[in-house]
C-alpha cells in the first residue's frame, strides 16, 4: 500500500528526539572545522596570499599532486590486471590469490613505511645483510620514491576490489558475443569489458587518491614534503599560519576528490544486477604459471617486508636478555581505554543519527547524517589541528587532555558507527515498532523493547570497528595526546623517529593484528566473498 | 435503485447468520468525515463508517483506495487531516485531540504479521500484557495459544513457524490485551492460495470465539464476502456502499460496486409498460428489483452477471455472436457480443463448448431479482 513506504508514521516521538539529537551532533561536529577556518581567516588576505605563493609552499602542493597522481596510476596499473587475472582467467589458486592480493589493505601504511625504512634504509636490515659483500649504499628509500612505493603497495587493493566486483558482475556472455562477432580477445576486452568496468576502476582510483592525499604516516616517515607532513612540521615548529592555510588547501583538495567520487558512484550501473558467470575463462596457456608468480610478487612484497622486518627484530630482540620487547602494559592499557571510550561515545552519538536518518522521512535528518560523515572528508592531521585550535582558543582546561583526544577519534570514526547502525535499522521492518505501539508501548518503549534488540548486532559491529580503527589512528593521536601519554601507535612513531626499531616491534605486530581484525569486521558485515 | 430494500435486507442477513451481532448492538468504532492526504494526494476523502460490537466488518476496495490508511488512522499510527475517530463514543482522533496508539486499545494484525523476530511465539502473544501480573499473563497467553491451535509451539521463534502459524500468532498477539477493536491489514495476502481459504474460516472462528470486534481490509472480494458480517466497499477514499455481503453483491448501489464485486455486464434496455426491452429480448419488469411503473419510458441498464445468463446456439434468431472464450478450469466464460455492441459474459460448465463466432441466443436464467441503474448515469 502507498503508506507502507512511509517509515515511522507521524506519532514517533522518539524519532523526533533522535532528529533533534542528531542536529546537535551535526552542529558540534562542525565546530572544530569552524575554528580552523577562523584561524586561517585571522591570517589576513594579504599575508595569506604571500604565504601561499611562496616557492616552498607551492612546492608542497606540487609534491602532493605528484604523489597522488603517481600512486593512483600505479594502483590502477597493478590492481586492474590482478583483478582481470583472478576473475576472468584460469590462473591457478585463484581464491587464495584473491585473498593474498587483497590483504595489503590490512597493513596500516605507516607500519608499511616504517618496515620499508627499517629494511631498506641507511641503517636497515638489507644493507647489513649486504655489507659483507661490499655494498655500501642502496637506492634512497626516503623521499618521493619511497613514499609513492609504500602508498601504492598498500592502496592498490582499493582498485583491485572495486574492479573485481565489476568484472564479476559483468555478464561473461557479452564477451562471448563479441568474440562471435569477430573480435579478438584483446579487442573484445577493449570494446566490451573495459567500458563496463571503467566506472569501478574510477571509483577505486578515487579512493586511492583520497588515501594518498590524506595519509599522514607514509610521507612523515619517508620525510617527503606532502601536505600532511608539512602541516605537522609547521605545527610543531609554531608556524601556525601556514599550517592553517595548508590545512584548508588540503581540505579543499579532499572535498574535490570526494565530489568526483560521489559523481562516479551516482551513475555507476556496474553493480546493478548480478551478472551471469557463464562463459569460458580466458586460457593463459604457457603464461599460466608466470602470471601466477607475477600476481603474487606484489602482495608478497607488501606483506613480506613488514612481516620479515618485524619478525627479524622480534627474534633478535628476544635473544637479548631484558631487551626492549617488553612493551609496558600501560601502553596497551592506554590504547585500549581510549579506543573503548571512543567506541562507546561514537555509538551513543551514532545511534540517534542513524536511527533518525533511517526512519524519518525528513530532509533535516538526512542532512545531519551527511554531516556525520565529516570525519571521512577531513584528513586526520587537519582534524587534529582544528581540535588543537579549538582547544587552545575555547577549551583552555580541556586541551591537551584525553577527553579531547577521544573527541577527535569520535569525529573521525563516527561514520563507521553511523553506517553500521543505519544499515541495521534499515533491516528492521517499520511495522515492528508500530506493532509495539498498538500493544501499549510508548515510542521510547517500542524502541527499547523492539528496535534496539534487533539492531544490537549492528551497534556492536559499529563499536568494534570504531574501537579497532581508533587503536591504529596516528595523526590526531600525535597532535592531541597529553605529554607523556603513549599508546601502541605513538610507540611505533617514536621508535622510528629515535631510529631504534626494536622498541616498535611488539606494538607494530599488535597493530597488525588489530588492523586485520577490523578488516574481518568489515568483511563479515558486507558479505565480501572471495569465490 | 430502491433505497428501502437495503435496510430490510440488512436485518434479514443478520437474522440468517446467527453469528453476526444483533442490529441493536452498541457502536464501538465510528469514523466521521475523516480525510487524509499525503502531499497533494488525497488518500481518504470524507470517509464515514461505524462498527458495532462483535461485528466483523471488511473494507473492500482496489489497491490504493485508502483502506490501509484508514486502518492506520484508527490505530493512531497516522493522524487524520479532518474528521473524528471515536472509540466507544470517546474521540480518539479529532481536530483538537489525538490519543497515541499505545493508549487506544486497538489491536492490529499487520500485513506481513510484524512478529517480533527476537521473541518466541509466547513472548509475542504476551507482549501487550506487560502490565498484568506474571501469573495472569501466563494464563492468558496459554489460553490464546490454545485458541489459535498453537498450544505446543509457544517456544518457537517466528522464523520457525509456517505462514499460517505466524498469522495465528499475530492474531493471538493482537487479541490478547482485549482491545476494543482488532484491525486486520490484508490478512491473507501473505499466504499461499490453498492456505488462504483455510485461514479465512479459521480467522473468523477465532475472532468470533474471542468475541472481538474486527475491521479487516482487503482487495480480494471473495475473502471479503466470506469472512465478514458486513462489507463496506471503498472507492477513492470513500465508502460507496456497506451492508451484508449478500446484499452488497446482489444489490449494488453503484456501477463501481457492481463491477468490483464479480464480473458485471450492463445490459441497456428501455422500460415499456410491464417489460424492459433489451438486446436479449424483453425482460419482465417485475424481475427487476425496485423498477416500478413510475419509470415507464425510461432508459435503464440492467446488471447481468455471468451466472445469470447462458448462451444457446441459435442460428435462426440469434441475440449475438461468441466473441471470446476463457477457460477458468471447472467453468468456461463466453463473451457474447450482442447486436447492439454490448458485451455479455456467460458462465458455462467446462464440458459445454461453443465455437468462436457462433450465433447464439442468450437466455436469462437468474432466479433472483436483477439490479438496474439509470442509463443517464453511465460513466
Amino acid at each position: 500500500m502507498a503508506t507502507r513506504s512511509r517509515r515511522g508514521g507521524e506519532e514517533d516521538g522518539f524519532g523526533v528526539a533522535a532528529t533533534v539529537t542528531s542536529g546537535v551532533v551535526a552542529a558540534l561536529l562542525l565546530v572544530p572545522v569552524a575554528y580552523l577556518v577562523a584561524q586561517a581567516a585571522s591570517v589576513g588576505l594579504g599575508a595569506s596570499v604571500a604565504i601561499l605563493t611562496r616557492p616552498d609552499t607551492v612546492q608542497v602542493l606540487v609534491n602532493s599532486v605528484a604523489l597522488v597522481t603517481v600512486v593512483t596510476a600505479a594502483s590502477v596499473a597493478v590492481g586492474v590486471p590482478l583483478a582481470y587475472l583472478t576473475v576472468r582467467t584460469d590462473l591457478p589458486y585463484r581464491r587464495a590469490t584473491t585473498i593474498l592480493v587483497s590483504l595489503p589493505l590490512v597493513v596500516p601504511s605507516y607500519i608499511g613505511a616504517f618496515a620499508f625504512v627499517a629494511a631498506f634504509g641507511p641503517r636497515g636490515a638489507l644493507l647489513r645483510l649486504l655489507a659483507p659483500l661490499g655494498v655500501e649504499r642502496l637506492p634512497e628509500i626516503y623521499g618521493f620514491g619511497g613514499a609513492a612505493l609504500v602508498l601504492a603497495l598498500y592502496t592498490y587493493p582499493y582498485v583491485y576490489i572495486t574492479t573485481r566486483a565489476a568484472l564479476r558482475a559483468l555478464d561473461a556472455r557479452l564477451v562471448d558475443a563479441a568474440r562471435t562477432l569477430g573480435e579478438g580477445p584483446v579487442s573484445a576486452f577493449r570494446r566490451v569489458t573495459w567500458p563496463r568496468v571503467r566506472p569501478a576502476v574510477a571509483a577505486g582510483s578515487l579512493l586511492v587518491a583520497l588515501y594518498a592525499l590524506a595519509d599522514f604516516g607514509t610521507p612523515a616517515i619517508m620525510q617527503f614534503d606532502a601536505f600532511t607532513r608539512v602541516i605537522y612540521v609547521d605545527f610543531t615548529a609554531f608556524r601556525q599560519n601556514r599550517a592553517a592555510l595548508l590545512s584548508l588547501q588540503l581540505l579543499a583538495a579532499t572535498l574535490l576528490i570526494l565530489g568526483l567520487e560521489s559523481m562516479v558512484r551516482n551513475d555507476d550501473p556496474v553493480y546493478a544486477g548480478a551478472g551471469s558467470r557463464s562463459g569460458d575463462r580466458v586460457r593463459l596457456g604457457p603464461w599460466r604459471w608466470p602470471a601466477f608468480v607475477g600476481a603474487l610478487a606484489v602482495p608478497v612484497l607488501a606483506l613480506g617486508v613488514p612481516l620479515g622486518v618485524l619478525l627479524t627484530w622480534f627474534v633478535r630482540e628476544s635473544a637479548t636478555a631484558g631487551g626492549t620487547l617488553a612493551t609496558g602494559p600501560g601502553v596497551v592499557l592506554n590504547s585500549v581505554s581510549v579506543a573503548a571510550a571512543a567506541a562507546l561515545v561514537a555509538v551513543l552519538v551514532g545511534v540517534p543519527v542513524a536511527y533518525a536518518s533511517a526512519t524519518r522521512d525528513s530532509r533535516l535528518a538526512g542532512l545531519f547524517e551527511r554531516v556525520s560523515y565529516l570525519g571521512y572528508a577531513v584528513p586526520g592531521v587537519v582534524l587534529g589541528l582544528a581540535l588543537v585550535y579549538l582547544g587552545v582558543n575555547a577549551l583552555g582546561p580541556v586541551y591537551p587532555t584525553i577527553a579531547l583526544l577521544v573527541v577527535a577519534y569520535v569525529v573521525r570514526f563516527l561514520p563507521q558507527a553511523v553506517g553500521s547502525v543505519r544499515a541495521a535499522v534499515l533491516q528492521v521492518d517499520p511495522a515492528l515498532p508500530e506493532a509495539a505501539r498498538t500493544l501499549g508501548r510508548s515510542s521510547v518503549g517500542a524502541f527499547r523493547s523492539v528496535t534496539l534488540p534487533l539492531v544490537a548486532p549492528g551497534v556492536a559491529g559499529g563499536a568494534a570497528l570504531v574501537f579497532l580503527t581508533t587503536m591504529k589512528e596516528l595523526p590526531a593521536t600525535l597532535l592531541l595526546r597529553p605529554a607523556g601519554f603513549s599508546t601502541l601507535v605513538t610507540r611505533v612513531w617514536t621508535a622510528h623517529s629515535d631510529g631504534y626499531f626494536g622498541a616498535a616491534v611488539v606494538p607494530a605486530l599488535v597493530l597488525l593484528v588489530v588492523s586485520g581484525l577490523s578488516m574481518l569486521v568489515i568483511i563479515s558485515r558486507e558479505g565480501y566473498d572471495v569465490r | 435503485m430502491s433505497d428501502s430494500g437495503l435496510t430490510g435486507r440488512d436485518a434479514t442477513a443478520a437474522d440468517v447468520s446467527s453469528e453476526a451481532p444483533p442490529p441493536d448492538a452498541p457502536t464501538v468504532l465510528e469514523l466521521d468525515g475523516v480525510s487524509k492526504s499525503f502531499g497533494d494526494e488525497a488518500v481518504i476523502d470524507d470517509l464515514s463508517l461505524s462498527v458495532r460490537e462483535g461485528e466483523i466488518l471488511t473494507l473492500l476496495g482496489p489497491s490504493g483506495c485508502g483502506k490501509t490508511t484508514t486502518l492506520r488512522l484508527v490505530a493512531g499510527l497516522d493522524r487524520p487531516d479532518a474528521g473524528t475517530v471515536r472509540l466507544h463514543g470517546e474521540t480518539v482522533s479529532g481536530p483538537a485531540s489525538h490519543v497515541p496508539p499505545e493508549d487506544r486499545g486497538v489491536g492490529v494484525v499487520f500485513q506481513e504479521f510484524a512478529l517480533f523476530p527476537h521473541l518466541t511465539a509466547a513472548e509475542n502473544v504476551g507482549f501487550g500484557l506487560q502490565d498484568r501480573p506474571a501469573a495472569e499473563r501466563e494464563t492468558r497467553v496459554a489460553e490464546l495459544l490454545d485458541l489459535v491451535g498453537l498450544a505446543d509451539r509457544g517456544d518457537a521463534h517466528p522464523d520457525e513457524l509456517s505462514g499460517g502459524q505466524q498469522q495465528r500468532v499475530a492474531l493471538a498477539r493482537a487479541v490478547a490485551p482485549e482491545p476494543a477493536v482488532v484491525l486486520l491489514d490484508e490478512p491473507f495476502s501473505n499466504l499461499d492460495v490453498d492456505l488462504r481459504v483455510e485461514m479465512r474460516e479459521e480467522v473468523r472462528r477465532i475472532l468470533k470465539t474471542a468475541g472481538v470486534t474486527a475491521v479487516s481490509v482487503t482487495h480480494d472480494q471473495e475473502e471479503a464476502l466470506s469472512i465478514s458480517d458486513r462489507v463496506a466497499v471503498v472507492n477513492d477514499g470513500r465508502v460507496e456502499q456497506s451492508g451484508a455481503p449478500e446484499s452488497v453483491f446482489q444489490q449494488p448501489e453503484s456501477r463501481f460496486v457492481a463491477g468490483f464485486l464479480g464480473h458485471a455486464a450492463f445490459l441497456p434496455g428501455r422500460v415499456v409498460g410491464g417489460e424492459v426491452r433489451t438486446g436479449l429480448g424483453p425482460v419482465d419488469r417485475a424481475r427487476v428489483d425496485g423498477l416500478t411503473g413510475a419509470y415507464d419510458r425510461v432508459d435503464v441498464d440492467i446488471l447481468v452477471r455471468p451466472d445469470d445468463v447462458r448462451a444457446v446456439p441459435d442460428g435462426d434468431a440469434p441475440d449475438g455472436r461468441v466473441r471470446a472464450r476463457r477457460y477458468l478450469g471447472p467453468t468456461v466464460l463466453y463473451e457474447v457480443e450482442l447486436e447492439d455492441g454490448t458485451a455479455v459474459e456467460c458462465m458455462h460448465n467446462h464440458d459445454e463448448s461453443l465455437a468462436l463466432g457462433e450465433p447464439v441466443e442468450v437466455v436469462l436464467r437468474a432466479d433472483h431479482d436483477l439490479a438496474w441503474f439509470p442509463a443517464d448515469q453511465r460513466e
